[in-house]
């Protein structure tokens, strides 16, 4: 069994580790400007929303071509899975929704898998 | 579904669970997985690893606030274990109590991260022979709705929803222009500017909202 890639966790982990670890340990992070912190408190919304765009409207380079826009039953999961949680208070609930109906479209041939 | 990915880019179940053990943030283990298979070298990796991850520094800040009680120790710690879903299930626990709760964020940082993230890296590097395409299962899905779904239970005004539907069309339009690991950051970056640009509704009842709210008014933090 190789061990070869270990390596290269801990060099990833160590280029990672500052980013989270800065402005936790640096002293004068609380003491930031009410503007500041109101600006880290939109942080969390905006990244996260960021994150599942990227997912499902963007299709990363491949095999030569550019991303490109992305329509598919994945909208319509995590539309569900928005709602869900909106409504419903239940991001589990959401979760699973999402997951029925993009393996359902799949199944019947709907959406490719 | 990283069990399984790095299972296909030649990854042995030692490698895989090291990543998910050392370096244990999603997005740019899924990324190295790729790179490692394409037969990318290291500096490259981590050069992506480093801006792919750089969205922990926004996290990292937002919660200090939080944690500015916490031992030095424990934050560094804490630090190791912030990622997507950490963040987002320790902000919304502070947000709902008020006040921060080290044992809800030692919960959703361990018990609803790391621990299911590491048991899901074994079974798919293990069992990965066993489902072909997980892609039938709609599995795949599971990282976007959480994702999204943790963003709307964050939001509870209307600058939260301006700064996540500004962060969303950055993510979109730089993702499609440049690539999509860069539109999470710049969006992550902008959309909480749009936000602010958005009058503010009804006084913030959350704790690092209070907190703005009362420098804003002189008042002792």
């Amino acid at each position: 069994m190789t061990t070869g890639l270990v390596g290269l966790a801990v060099l990833m982990a160590l280029a990672t580790y500052p980013s989270r670890a800065i402005p936790l340990l640096a002293p004068g992070f609380d003491r930031l400007p009410a503007r500041a912190l109101e600006y880290l408190r939109l942080v969390g919304p905006a990244v996260l929303a960021s994150i599942a765009a990227s997912q499902i409207f963007v299709n990363p380079a491949a095999n030569g071509s550019g991303p490109s826009f992305h329509v598919g039953v994945e909208w319509l999961a995590v539309g569900v899975c928005v709602v869900s949680v909106a409504w419903r208070r239940s991001l589990l609930l959401g979760i699973v929704l999402a997951v029925l109906i993009v393996a359902g479209a799949r199944g019947l041939g709907l959406a490719a898998a | 579904m990283f069990g399984l990915t790095a299972r296909s880019a030649g990854f042995s179940p030692i490698e895989a669970i090291a990543f998910s053990v050392i370096v244990f943030a999603g997005a740019s283990q899924f990324a190295a997985a790729g790179m490692v298979a394409a037969g990318f070298a290291w500096p490259a990796i981590l050069v992506l690893t480093a801006l792919v991850n750089a969205r922990h520094l926004l996290y990292s800040a937002a919660i200090a606030p939080w944690l500015r009680n916490q031992s030095v120790l424990k934050r560094a710690v804490m630090a190791h274990l912030l990622t997507d879903e950490s963040f987002a299930l320790a902000s919304v626990h502070f947000q709902r109590l008020g006040r921060v709760d080290p044992t809800g964020y030692w919960i959703a940082a361990i018990g609803s991260t790391f621990i299911p993230w590491n048991v899901a890296t074994i079974v798919g590097v293990l069992g990965g022979q066993f489902i072909p395409n997980p892609r039938v299962l709609g599995l795949d899905i599971v990282f976007p709705a959480a994702m999204a779904g943790l963003a709307v239970g964050l939001s509870h005004g209307r600058r939260e929803v301006a700064a996540a539907m500004a962060g969303v069309a950055c993510a979109v339009l730089i993702g499609l222009l440049w690539d999509p690991r860069f539109g999470v950051v710049i969006g992550g970056v902008v959309g909480p500017f749009i936000g602010l640009a958005v009058p503010a509704g009804p006084r913030p009842t959350t704790a690092l909202g209070a907190i703005a709210t009362d420098r804003d008014e002189g008042l002792p933090s």
